[in-house]
């Protein structure tokens, strides 16, 4: 096995608050081969978007960064401002959440696109102009060449995404980290963006990171998904032994929380009751120990740590274990 | 765009309109018989209503107006029965003065503030912003009397660079003409940036926090691009407007600095017709300075479709 293009080591995220400091991200482990997919799942405020900061380098000022983030043989954390500059759109690329408010108001499309590719690659204008229409023909726009000149609110919410996409693509990134790119787009549109952005990365070969609130999302596209709770990881597994099979009682909650088609008209979901723990005031115990059904006494009292299951691949952060779920087919 | 300029256009005239009425009522509710006063003390009752029938002070408030607004219209704003000169030719000897040292004055206040706010704003809480944010706030509580004196002090008298009082046409002298201008053009300048840099500086670290910003960030641009590209040109909406009114208030003229610096600019005119009640001169000056603020309104309005493409296109 060659070396990972990506390693997060011991990572964590620290934010000083009035309240005190909260522990965005709490010593988080993962690794991404070159040209695979990582599933990043969890919900709002599971530290999932922190930890995709913290690799990019895009912390608040305030946040306090431990750990070390490997890419490409180099740590991100260590790197001085200048080679991290020349990095960042080159090798290492990242989609935003809300394409409304990613892409700057007052410069053409073509500016936005064209910026990029003649910082990092070495074009002249017409040039990275020619690439930019084939970036933007690439992600499904039609009339590439008219868009170059129009401003982004001209373009509708899946435009914009595909537009933020191609900026993402322009200079052939080994790594493309998609911050829950289909959370502020209609319904209609997701499938969309989903399948385009995993037809780019198997074209180009890229590695990529999809940070989701929604299981369903990684399901058929990430080859590894890793859970995250509270700013931990609580299970890792390759997607398909995790769908059958799955040990963290948090995941298993997760996917029961997806409506399904063929459960009977106004049934309750079943949805995960109470609140995550407040990030400014760690639990001693596991901290999904509060809204667990099956949390017995020790679960209060240690923080279970990340174990190997059935599968070395599988990893899960849990003293009860579920062992048999029924699951999905992957 | 055009569409967009016409509707700006349209959009001026009840202004004006308002602007004509209030500045004839303004002169014409001040207290004291016009008539009277052209005539002084000596004058008998019978020269008194004679005149006002010749100037048509007897006839109604409104006919008064509306014939007044009818010459303005064409051009003829009237004449000073002091010096006889019309409003036109005294505005336009004038004029001259204070334009030149409104836009030497907002260019160097705008000189000294954009870089500042930038600079701070891109450093925001560092030791420089703080500095700066103190220095503008100090500046900002500094009348422009205190401002001028020292100044002069320090460039006129101790230094001896530059005179301390004067004026020469710049068509006659243009480098005797500038050297006349800097202190004065300095003295509103330091009063005026203050302002601009901590519009621009709240508005640039605004900005800072978009999630564009971040995206360009994460584009691998230059610090400096993303300054002045990315976040310059949307966080100067604000900029724009302070430095329009900024602008419309200095061609209303600066009595303070004009007399201190003996220019002869539009202040100075005006308050010599509020001494002489020559309220002809001072109807037509104030008229023509609020006509002069709605153009440069105007202009403002016409710079923010420049710089946002959504207002342009008329979504925002």
């Amino acid at each position: 096995m060659t070396a990972p293009l990506l390693t997060i080591e011991d990572v964590a995220v620290e934010l000083p608050t009035p309240r005190g400091n909260l522990r965005a991200v709490d010593h988080v482990d993962l690794s991404l081969q070159a040209g695979r997919t990582l599933g990043i799942v969890g919900e709002s405020g599971c530290g999932k978007t922190m930890l995709s900061r913290a690799v990019l380098q895009l912390l608040p000022k305030k946040a306090k960064l431990t750990g070390r983030v490997m890419f490409d043989g180099e740590d991100l954390v260590r790197l001085e401002a200048e080679s991290l500059r020349r990095l960042r759109g080159r090798d290492l690329a990242v989609v935003f959440q809300d394409p409304m408010t990613s892409l700057n108001p007052v410069l053409t499309i073509g500016t936005q696109l064209m910026e990029t590719i003649q910082e990092h690659l070495e074009l002249d204008a017409p040039a990275a102009k020619a690439r930019s229409i084939e970036l933007l023909a690439a992600v499904g726009i039609p009339a590439p060449e008219q868009r170059l000149a129009q401003y982004p609110h001209q373009c509708s919410g899946g435009m914009r995404q595909r537009i933020a996409i191609a900026i993402a693509l322009s200079c052939e990134p080994k790594l493309l980290i998609a911050d829950e790119p289909t959370t502020a787009l209609d319904v209609t549109i997701q499938a969309q963006i989903l399948d385009l952005l995993a037809r780019e990365q198997r074209r180009r070969h890229m590695a990529m990171i999809i940070i989701t609130h929604d299981l369903g999302v990684v399901a058929g596209r990430a080859d590894e998904v890793a859970v995250m709770y509270a700013g931990r990881v609580v299970e890792r597994a390759p997607t398909q032994a995790l769908f059958k099979r799955m040990h963290m009682p948090y995941t298993e909650a997760l996917l029961a929380a997806i409506p399904k088609l063929e459960t009977a008209p106004h049934t309750p979901l079943p949805a995960i009751s109470g609140r995550p723990p407040d990030p400014t005031r760690p639990l001693k115990g596991c901290s999904f120990a509060p809204r667990c059904n099956y949390a017995g006494g020790r679960c209060h009292e240690a923080k279970p740590v990340l174990t190997s299951a059935e599968m070395a691949e599988h990893l899960y952060a849990c003293f009860h274990p579920i062992r048999m779920t029924e699951g999905i087919e992957a | 765009m055009l569409n967009f300029i016409v509707r700006r256009l349209l959009a001026m005239l009840p202004v004006l309109l308002a602007v004509s009425l209030l500045t004839f009522l303004i002169a014409s509710l001040l207290p004291g018989d016009l008539a009277l006063v052209i005539l002084g003390d000596q004058a008998t009752p019978e020269n008194v209503a004679a005149l006002r029938r010749d100037m048509g002070l007897d006839q109604p408030l409104w006919w008064r107006y509306l014939s007044w607004l009818g010459h303005v219209v064409q051009g003829d704003l009237g004449r000073s029965f002091r010096t006889g000169q019309t409003v036109l030719q005294a505005v336009a000897e004038r004029i001259p003065v204070s334009l030149q040292l409104m836009l030497m004055a907002e260019f160097i206040g705008l000189l000294i503030g954009v870089p500042v706010a930038i600079a701070c704003a891109a450093r925001a809480g560092g030791a420089f912003d703080r500095f700066m944010t103190g220095s503008a706030f100090a500046m900002l509580s500094m009348p422009s009397f205190l401002t001028a004196i020292l100044l002069i002090y320090l460039f006129a008298v101790e230094l001896r660079w530059l005179p301390a009082t004067g004026y020469v046409p710049f068509t006659e002298e243009p480098l005797a003409n500038l050297r006349f201008f800097v202190l004065p053009a300095l003295t509103l300048a330091l009063a005026e940036w203050p302002g601009i840099m901590r519009v621009l500086r709240s508005d640039m670290i605004a900005t800072l926090q978009e999630d564009y910003i971040a995206l360009a960030k994460a584009k691998g641009l230059k610090p400096s691009r993303i300054l002045f590209v990315h976040a310059l040109k949307p966080s100067s909406l604000t900029l724009v407007t302070v430095t329009g009114i900024n602008i419309g208030r200095l061609l209303g003229g600066t009595l303070i600095v004009e007399s201190i610096f003996a220019l002869p600019g539009i202040g100075r005119l005006l308050v010599g017709a509020i001494y002489t009640r020559d309220l002809v001169i001072l109807q037509g000056v104030v008229l023509l300075v609020a006509c002069g603020f709605v153009i440069v309104n105007f202009i403002v309005d016409m710079l923010y479709a420049v710089l946002d493409p959504r207002i342009r296109h008329g979504h925002a």
